[in-house]
């Protein structure tokens, strides 16, 4: 497992060279989820088929596809979130940096610190401030030295260029802020455990679109440090935000290329009614 | 024609009907409702009419005398306002971790198949009649608090002034254990209900951090739910607050005040419940009024209390969150 450099504490789009690669020996394109006929089910229901598929390092992947694709489904394989929901069920392997996440003996707490995940709706606690929302996931995990606590609020609040707008009123409750604000507010809380990756479920189904536009630029932003995983509705988002897409269709993995590739020119005719718009 | 000028047609004339039924079940539904207000009403009205001799010799002063001593005719409030607020007190602090512990336990972790079962035996308790639980108090709670609870408690906490002075089995703790038994139930029900309403989306934020399973309900559940929570208990206190039969059968039913929760104690609800039909005078009668006055006060109150705390809980459940 790579070890995390620290958080850049410049606010603002930050050069990449300015960032240092997570761990020198691996290239970005080092894949970090690898997935292999992957299969789930929930109860008797098939949700996904035999997915077998290779996520880069420090690339935002998008997944797409009309809705009850699995693609959310697919999602919280990655950080074992569906184990969540009692009677689900899997087959096939999944490996981040090589490590099983489904091996026998690994804890699913342990995962999801390490695959942090946004949700659809932004979900801060609501009865903690702004302060306490960011760092609820470290004290979690029993850290207590105050100066890194301060520094991993800063850092994780810069990364998710919010902390301009919160610096002074930190001790306000988390839900006080605006619908996109929150919204990043729960980014800076899944980033301020050091995550390797980031899952992202449909982050700005919620959003009007200039809180959406903030948080695209972020999301961008994010990549020079983070594996992105993000699902989302709406292909205009992922052709802006994305460097790879993953069309899903019916539980299966139709068609996974460079973003470009996949809306110009599909290989597979039903990505191609898709992203084209006559169905879905 | 109708009042627009219009010719009437049969649609109209069958919207006019159910305007009439609209008006007629609004009027009865009105007055069904008036009247629960009009007999809380009345009740607090007879009560008072009730005291006026007992208000008119002793005043402000009831509340605060300690002395109940019908031979002299001298009556004061104090031993069994006590009595009604640290009974009560004691089945809460019984009452309230095991009902939400269960809440938890039932819509956390329970599986699917023995919640039902569990909820429908906690439902039965509360159908329990009072008297049964007083009769199981006196021949099966009493003796085994009185020969190993008890000795157990003095040997151990005897330092602390609860814990210490003679023991005789009917006591004020008695009184608050079966207290708490009997406010279990609406406890655990009210709460479950409230656990119920977290939404999801909490628990997955608190999942996706990498919690367990008790973080989770640390941080997600408890944290949201905590002020319906007390809601609850609130509502419970006011059911512990105006219980009387079981308590009046194993608390003692002494109006003294004691620090020792092995001694003896007594109700509002109780001493009105006892001495109602051996009341010879009118002084007498009237005090027990006044009681009966000031346990209303505080049940009122209390309940008050207990819809407003539920009322702003669910009100920031459905807020932006």
């Amino acid at each position: 497992m790579p070890e995390n450099s620290t958080l850049p504490i410049e606010s603002g789009p930050a050069p990449a060279e300015a960032i240092k690669p997570q761990s020198p020996g691996q290239t970005a394109d080092a894949p970090a989820f690898d997935v292999s006929n992957f299969s789930l089910w929930y109860g008797t229901r098939q949700a996904l088929h035999d997915v077998t598929i290779q996520i880069s390092k420090n690339r935002v992947t998008a997944i797409i596809g009309p809705s009850g694709c699995g693609k959310s489904t697919f999602l919280r394989a990655l950080n074992r979130m569906h184990e969540v929901m009692p009677g689900t069920r899997m087959q096939g392997s999944l490996k981040l940096f090589g490590e099983d996440l489904y091996r026998p003996g690994l804890d699913a707490a342990e995962v999801r610190r390490r695959v942090g995940m946004v949700f659809q709706k932004s979900n801060p606690f609501p009865t903690m401030s702004i302060r306490e929302n960011v760092l609820v996931g470290l004290k979690l995990n029993g850290i207590r030295d105050r100066a890194l606590l301060q520094e991993r609020l800063e850092g994780s609040l810069r990364m998710s260029a919010l902390w301009d707008e919160v610096k002074d009123h930190l001790n306000r409750p988390g839900v006080s802020l605006s619908g996109g604000q929150q919204q990043r507010l729960c980014i800076a809380r899944a980033l301020a455990v050091e995550p390797d990756v980031l899952l992202m479920d449909e982050p700005c189904s919620a959003l009007d679109p200039l809180a959406t536009a903030r948080i695209e630029e972020l999301i961008q932003q994010l990549r020079l440090r983070y594996t992105v995983v993000i699902v989302t509705h709406n292909m205009q988002q992922a052709a802006r935000c994305s460097d790879r897409t993953a069309f899903f269709y019916l539980g299966r993995l139709i068609e996974y290329a460079d973003t470009r590739v996949l809306f110009t020119s599909p290989a597979n005719p039903q990505t191609e009614a898709y992203v084209s718009g006559r169905f879905g | 024609m109708d009042p627009l000028g219009r010719p009437r047609s049969p649609a109209s004339q069958a919207a006019r009907g159910s305007r009439w039924a609209d008006r007629n079940f609004y009027l009865l539904a009105l007055l069904a409702a008036l009247t629960i207000l009009g007999l809380i009403a009345l009740v607090g009205w007879e009560l008072y009419r009730g005291c006026h001799l007992a208000l008119a010799k002793f005043g402000p002063a009831f509340l605060a005398n300690s002395s109940w001593d019908p031979v002299s005719d001298v009556y004061g409030a104090l031993p069994f306002i006590f009595g009604t607020l640290v009974s009560s007190l004691i089945a809460l602090i019984i009452a309230v971790p095991l009902g939400v512990a269960t809440a938890l336990f039932l819509t956390e972790m329970a599986p699917q198949a023995i919640r039902q079962p569990v909820i429908t035996v906690i439902e039965m308790l509360a159908a329990v009649p009072s008297v049964i639980f007083g009769l199981w108090g006196i021949f099966v709670l009493i003796p085994w608090l009185r020969d190993h609870l008890f000795p157990w408690l003095h040997s151990t906490l005897g330092f602390l002034p609860f814990f210490s002075g003679p023991i005789y089995g009917v006591s004020m703790l008695a009184g608050g254990i079966i207290v708490a038994i009997m406010i279990l139930p609406i406890i655990t029900s009210v709460s479950r209900e409230i656990i119920r309403s977290v939404p999801n989306l909490q628990r997955e934020a608190a999942y996706a951090l990498g919690s367990t399973h008790w973080e989770v309900i640390r941080i997600a559940v408890l944290s949201y739910a905590h002020r319906g929570i007390f809601g609850a208990a609130v509502l419970g206190l006011g059911r512990a607050l105006g219980e009387t039969m079981a308590v009046t059968m194993v608390i003692g039913n002494r109006p003294e005040i004691s620090a020792s929760l092995f001694a003896p104690g007594y109700t509002l609800a109780s001493v009105i419940a006892n001495e109602f039909t051996e009341a010879t005078s009118d002084l007498y009668l009237s005090a027990l009024f006044e009681l009966g006055l000031v346990l209303l006060g505080i049940t009122l109150i209390v309940n008050v209390i207990a819809q407003l705390m539920l009322r702003t809980f669910s009100g920031s459940s459905t807020g932006k969150t």
